[in-house]
């Protein structure tokens, strides 16, 4: 498979800057690894929205139905029960259950489907190319496979944005 | 760096990113004191001897409480509805904090979030204990059985069952997830191989990827979205455990909102009470500063005042409703044999907060130490009222009776604490204090002084 190259930077200003300059290079980036998220990286690296709020929405719309329709049918047909004259079908008294697990499926929903979509879980076993991405350093990782570009020619691409530590992989990841 | 001329810095000290990560790190890697294994010992021993209690109490049965016919809900669910209360601060600073984009959360979300799950647990634990049967506590979840019956939906204490085991679950996925980064950030640094490995396994494997940034934040900002309905359900389901019922004192629309509003006055008493500690302890003075104190200061006067208010309104209305029982009811609460439970509650819920109106005050944290344990105390009280003194005087005043708790009960109430503290101590060890990815995110907009590079790497002068 194709090298990895990658260098990092001490700050997100110039983390941004090196990723429009690599961009209007026409340099397509790997990814890029922050200790936290760095506002306005999504954009620059035209990353589409997520779609983790639609999941908690259909999710939590599911959780719904799925409740109220479980208690209506106790109440009026899996075994009706005469609770002091309340009417069987009573709506009202659905509504905090309904809505209690209405939030409870659209949230676990959502983080399960984070994890998924990210490859992350108990057990995933991360490929890090620098420790301090989680500390202070701002990486951004290109592959050969990606461009069009050699391995050198990125590298100095890269070193030219002011990146540190400019390093490549030939590796089989 | 920090220009604003009206906020106050929320990180003091000069710091770089660095500098974050070692000053909250420190805990975890240094060897534990003494003091934390003396905390951790008594914290141990107090909730073994609950846990005891708990076991008495359901071999020989209720009746070592001193509960009785007139008074069914004594300590124990006084108790419930205070634990569960103390939990509402964690989710309102990191949920409702956020949506309204208040930067000052980020020091002390995390520990508050934690305090929130260790607190609901405590707080779970009573309804269990108080149905006395505890091995079939399952019977409250609705599962197809042999009896082919199912639980009531129309009753809100079943609704109660549901509110908390959804509260419990979203904090704990929503504490979780926040924690994901800070653990990867833990991992990274440790030494030692097999600690690099459980970092990892609690980490997830995370790896600080700007597509898992991206997906991190929406998910944490929709998270919040629905915490902030469910922490304001949570109490509101458990004031309709009194509202819908006949008894006067408990039979009144004002409920939800107040004990909403009394349920995140001692959440911020309580974190307020725990944080100046551990500011100290841990020395995290520079992130958990005067300033952050201060606005959760302004949150208990908000809320206390609504308190207040609602204590007010509801004399009001037990005299303008001309009901004789309503008015019989708060009457013998302010007057009768538990005037001294009613006025302690008034004096520490409405009187003391008022206080904080005072900067000087606000701003002290010997005084906000004080203030926020009455706080607590008050308004366990508060419950304690609600609770018993509703239910020693009802309809019949030939049922009429007193009420006192027995040691079974002290103790077990003494054990929940035992339990929170153990939880919290074993907490502080493992697991980041403050959210490191969080703090550094607003470092930049909010330190007393910006270095975020350290100082021997300048790069990209040349461009």
């Amino acid at each position: 498979m194709g090298a990895i190259v990658y260098g990092h930077f001490t700050d997100e200003p110039d983390l941004l800057k090196a990723v429009k300059e690599l961009q209007n290079k026409g340099i397509r980036i790997a990814d890029v690894r922050t200790p936290f998220p760095v506002h306005g990286l999504d954009k620059a690296l035209k990353y589409r929205r997520s779609h983790l709020p639609k999941v908690a929405f259909i999710a939590g719309v599911a959780g719904a139905v799925l409740m109220f329709y479980f208690q209506y049918w106790v109440f009026t047909e899996g075994w009706p029960l005469n609770f002091g004259g309340k009417p069987y079908f009573s709506v009202l008294s659905f509504i905090p259950g309904t809505f209690e697990i209405t939030i409870l499926f659209a949230a676990f929903a959502m983080g399960i489907a984070f994890l998924v979509r990210s490859n992350l879980g108990p057990g995933s076993i991360p490929d890090i190319l620098d420790e301090n991405v989680t500390d202070d350093h701002f990486q951004i990782i290109l592959s050969e496979k990606e461009n069009r570009l050699s391995e050198t020619e990125l590298s100095e691409a890269l070193s030219a944005t002011g990146a540190l530590d400019v390093k490549h992989v030939n590796g089989e990841k | 760096m920090h220009v604003s001329p009206v906020r106050e810095p929320l990180i003091n000290g000069e710091k770089s990113y660095k500098d974050i990560t070692n000053d909250v790190m420190a805990p975890i890697r240094a060897k534990p004191g003494k003091l934390w294994f003396v905390g951790l010992g008594i914290s141990m021993l107090v909730m073994l001897v609950g846990f005891a209690m708990i076991g008495y109490t359901v071999w020989f049965g209720i009746g070592t409480w001193g509960v009785n016919r007139t008074i069914g809900w004594g300590w124990g669910i006084t108790n419930f509805v205070w634990w569960v209360g103390i939990g509402h601060a964690g989710t309102f600073i990191s949920a409702i904090l956020l949506l309204f984009r208040q930067k000052w959360r980020t020091s002390i979300n995390r520990a508050a979030e934690a305090m929130t799950i260790f607190a609901v647990m405590c707080a779970g634990l009573f309804p269990l204990i108080h149905m006395g049967r505890l091995p079939l506590g399952f019977f409250i979840l609705p599962y197809p059985n042999t009896r082919e019956l199912w639980v009531n939906f129309n009753s809100p204490l079943l609704w109660d069952v549901f509110a908390i085991t959804a509260y419990l679950l979203v904090s704990l996925l929503f504490w979780y997830m926040g924690l994901i980064p800070d653990l990867g950030t833990i991992r990274d640094r440790m030494k030692t191989l097999w600690k690099k490995k459980v970092y990892n396994f609690l980490s997830f494997g995370w790896k600080g990827s700007a597509r898992h940034w991206q997906r991190h934040e929406s998910m944490s900002l929709i998270l919040a979205g629905l915490a902030a309905p469910l922490v304001l359900s949570v109490h509101t389901i458990v004031s309709f455990d009194f509202a819908t019922s006949v008894i006067p004192g408990w039979h009144t629309t004002i409920f939800p909102p107040y004990f909403v509003s009394g349920a995140v006055f001692s959440g911020f008493a309580m974190v307020l009470t725990l944080m100046i500690v551990t500011r100290k302890v841990l020395n995290l003075q520079e992130y958990i500063t005067v300033g952050h104190v201060e606005s959760m200061n302004k949150v208990i006067i908000a809320t206390g005042s609504i308190v207040g208010i609602a204590y007010i309104t509801e004399l009001f209305m037990a005299w303008y409703s001309g009901v004789e029982y309503e008015r019989y009811a708060f009457l013998n609460r302010a007057m009768g044999p538990y005037a001294w439970a009613y006025w302690i509650m008034m004096t520490c819920n409405v009187i003391s907060p008022q206080l904080l109106w005072f900067k000087k005050l606000r701003r002290n944290l010997t005084f906000t130490f004080v203030l926020s344990i009455f706080i607590n105390i008050g308004m366990w009280f508060e419950r304690f009222v609600i609770v018993v003194t509703s239910l020693h005087r009802d309809y019949l005043p030939s049922s009429w009776s007193m009420y006192k708790p027995t040691w079974v009960e002290v103790a077990i109430y003494l054990g929940t604490f035992g339990l929170f503290f153990t939880l919290f101590f074993l907490f502080i060890r493992v697991f980041p204090v403050i959210a490191l990815a969080e703090v550094k995110s607003v470092l930049r907009s909010s330190a007393r002084k910006f270095i975020g590079k350290p100082v021997k790497n300048q790069p990209s002068e040349k461009q």
